[in-house]
């Protein structure tokens, strides 16, 4: 089970436009979670990411032997939770996509932190995974709210820049450039630069290196 | 774009290789070379057949092997199927799009971000792209490096361009001269330390300064390398003629009167005197001593003659609670002393021919600890051949030390070379997350290969001046 991911209403529906995600959240406490702990490198030596979903959190989750330990991923309250929630400067570390690939492949849509390592988050957009910020204090109380109610649905909405649960609406932060992107499905970014093709070639008749600076 | 009007290389190199402004409002930038390696390009290859596309300029693109390499048995096929897999796929790869590549018997094989400046392939005023975080290594030569995802290799592989958001500006001026023993790593984590791993957010990293300007490329590099771990996507140094020296009579650079010009181009790309910048930090080199990791992210750093610090005075006292978790030590313990189990010489960060060197030079005539498991891993076949012409895998090896063949290695452990259980591992890699080095108990503590040569000796944290 995963969150709804709401298509554009109205006439022209199109399916990579993500305006607003809807679901059970999942709490990650915890600054500078980076992405070894994320995915551990050892279970990046597969050819696709089909089976990256079985790994997130991996070595806090799993013993040697294979038993589980207690973290939120393992946490039946928040089974089928499709938002979920971090603290600074999440995904540091590699630009190993495994990281948000494992994170959505075991069912989150979005991520809320504080902030977000500029790879990470780059990759997040490039596979239509909103990470939007929040201020300390407002984390806080979603994750406790959440940690109390874990069956609250919360609802992140890119128009209104708004996250929204029973108790209240607060304002979201995210780059206004993620955000277009998201919203117009063109976060998928290669047909857009597949059309500049013409420009391509422009841009680098400027570039002395592209003739090894011959003549 | 007249010089002397205030811009950083980072605004000439954004500007001359601006395609167009996107919809979305992202710069869609020319990438002018893209290195591959066998980890992070399978599915974006198999997207690029999924969607029917080629590659737009396979003659810019270049791949390796490095990641899953065995350091010591590589005979095909590889023991580890899985690992062995993936080296089939890379090698499909670049046969059915025409890529050049430097595959586990080729004598340019190493590891990506040491062969493509050893190659003379990265140079200055050029945007580079990798599917790698310390792709900012290349900064070293005043290029714009970017460490990109899977997806984005995809992009860069059927457009060369990338859809990506302008970063500001941040120089980081290093003043004064380093004391003996101390190395470029020791700069770049005393700069971590000071502003933070999430501090370079938003930033390009320009080094500068007396102490970055007298070091030479191959300290540039370790220095550029460790840019991500501070936060900052790219880093850079600025060309100058030890830039110009290092790369000419190299296999990818132009010769003769192209050089000339190439070198005219390359100066023109230098940040302005009278560049703006969004911020500006001064470090006094004379300051910084020899630096070692104690927690779990490069931040986590104290001069060798320090004690581990109480965590309510620092930034982050939850983070640090939680590294004095996983390393079972203390506030206020000397961090000179702790023994260790590994020694670990290599990475992109510290694993070419000075760093061997550097090393070697301490470990000239001693023997390694008993109970110590030591390793050398050359950056390159390049690297471990130099190496061998000047004698230093003998020195390494009557030491003790194992000699190894180039890869990544432990610093990530996707190859047999990991750590067990709890070991310590004083490692001159660029990491010391929880797990990272292949045992998720493990526990890494960074410095200069200097420093690990002589924690290796001592089988202990030790200050490397000791053994000068």
């Amino acid at each position: 089970m995963s969150g709804n991911i709401s298509k554009n209403a109205g006439g022209h529906v199109d399916s990579r436009q993500i305006k607003q995600i809807s679901g059970k959240a999942i709490p990650a406490r915890g600054n500078n979670i980076d992405t070894d702990r994320i995915i551990p490198a050892r279970y990046m030596k597969e050819i696709t990411f089909s089976r990256m979903g079985e790994f997130p959190f991996y070595d806090e989750r799993f013993d040697s032997n294979g038993n589980q330990k207690p973290h939120p991923f393992n946490d039946p309250r928040y089974r089928g939770a499709s938002i979920l929630l971090v603290n600074q400067n999440f995904g540091c570390g590699s630009s190993r996509e495994h990281a948000p690939q494992a994170l959505y492949r075991f069912g989150i849509h979005a991520i809320i932190g504080e902030s977000f390592a500029a790879i990470f988050a780059g990759n997040c957009v490039m596979m239509g995974i909103p990470t939007v910020t929040v201020a300390a204090g407002v984390m806080e109380q979603l994750m406790k709210d959440v940690e109390t109610h874990p069956e609250t649905s919360l609802t992140l909405n890119l128009a209104t820049k708004t996250i929204s649960n029973p108790s209240g609406q607060v304002a979201l932060d995210i780059p206004e450039t993620a955000r277009k992107a998201l919203m117009e499905g063109f976060w998928d970014s290669t047909s857009l630069l597949l059309a500049n093709s013409d420009k391509v070639k422009t841009a680098l008749s400027r570039l002395p290196y592209m003739t090894g600076f011959g003549d | 774009m007249a010089r002397n009007s205030g811009y950083t290389l980072y605004d000439k190199i954004w500007e001359s290789h601006t395609v167009d402004t996107l919809p979305t409002g992202q710069t869609q930038l020319f990438i002018g070379l893209h290195l591959v390696h066998e980890v992070t390009s399978p599915q974006a290859f198999d997207m690029l057949r999924e969607k029917g596309l080629k590659i737009a300029f396979p003659e810019r693109t270049f791949a390796t092997v490095d990641h899953i390499v065995p350091t010591d048995m590589r005979s095909r096929p590889l023991l580890d199927e899985q690992a062995e897999e993936m080296m089939r796929a890379l090698e499909n790869n670049v046969r059915q799009f025409d890529i050049e590549y430097f595959g586990l018997d080729n004598e340019r094989q190493g590891i990506v971000h040491v062969i493509g400046p050893q190659l003379g392939l990265t140079q200055p005023g050029m945007t580079l792209a990798c599917g790698d975080s310390h792709t900012s290594t290349h900064g070293a030569f005043g290029t714009l490096a970017f460490g990109i995802g899977t997806t984005q290799i995809r992009d860069v592989l059927a457009t060369q361009t990338l859809a990506l958001d302008k970063l500001k500006v941040r120089k980081i001026h290093v003043q004064g001269n380093l004391a003996e023993g101390v190395f470029a790593k020791d700069v770049i984590l005393s700069i971590i330390r000071r502003l933070g791993v999430g501090g370079g957010k938003g930033f390009a990293y320009e080094y500068g300064g007396s102490v970055v300007e007298k070091m030479t490329m191959e300290e540039r590099m370790t220095l550029c390398n460790m840019s991500i771990e501070g936060g900052a996507l790219v880093g850079y140094v600025n060309p100058d003629q030890t830039t110009f020296a290092f790369l000419e009579g190299r296999p990818f650079v132009p010769k003769g009167r192209n050089f000339e010009r190439a070198v005219t181009y390359w100066s023109s790309v230098a940040s302005d005197p009278n560049a703006r910048y969004d911020d500006v930090v001064e470090i006094e080199g004379s300051q910084i001593e020899p630096t070692v990791t104690w927690g779990i992210n490069p931040g986590q750093a104290i001069g060798v003659s320090e004690a581990l610090p109480d965590p309510e005075t620092l930034a982050d006292p939850e983070t640090a609670k939680r590294a004095y978790d996983h390393m079972g030590w203390q506030p206020g313990m000397s961090v000179a002393g702790i023994s260790i189990d590994v020694a670990f010489i290599g990475s992109c960060t510290n694993s070419r021919i000075s760093d061997l060197r550097a090393a070697a030079r301490v470990v000239k005539g001693k023997r390694v600890s008993p109970g110590v498991r030591a390793l050398v891993v050359p950056g390159s076949a390049e690297v471990k051949a130099q190496a061998e012409k000047e004698g230093l895998d003998r020195i390494f090896a009557d030491a003790g030390f194992e000699w190894r063949s180039a890869g990544c290695s432990m610093c990530l452990a996707m190859n047999p070379d990991r750590l067990k259980d709890r070991e310590i591992c004083a490692s001159s890699s660029n990491r010391n997350f929880i797990g990272r080095q292949g045992s998720p108990g493990g526990r890494t503590i960074l410095m200069s290969p200097a420093m690990v040569a002589a924690a290796a000796l001592s089988g202990k944290i030790v200050d490397v001046r000791e053994y000068f």
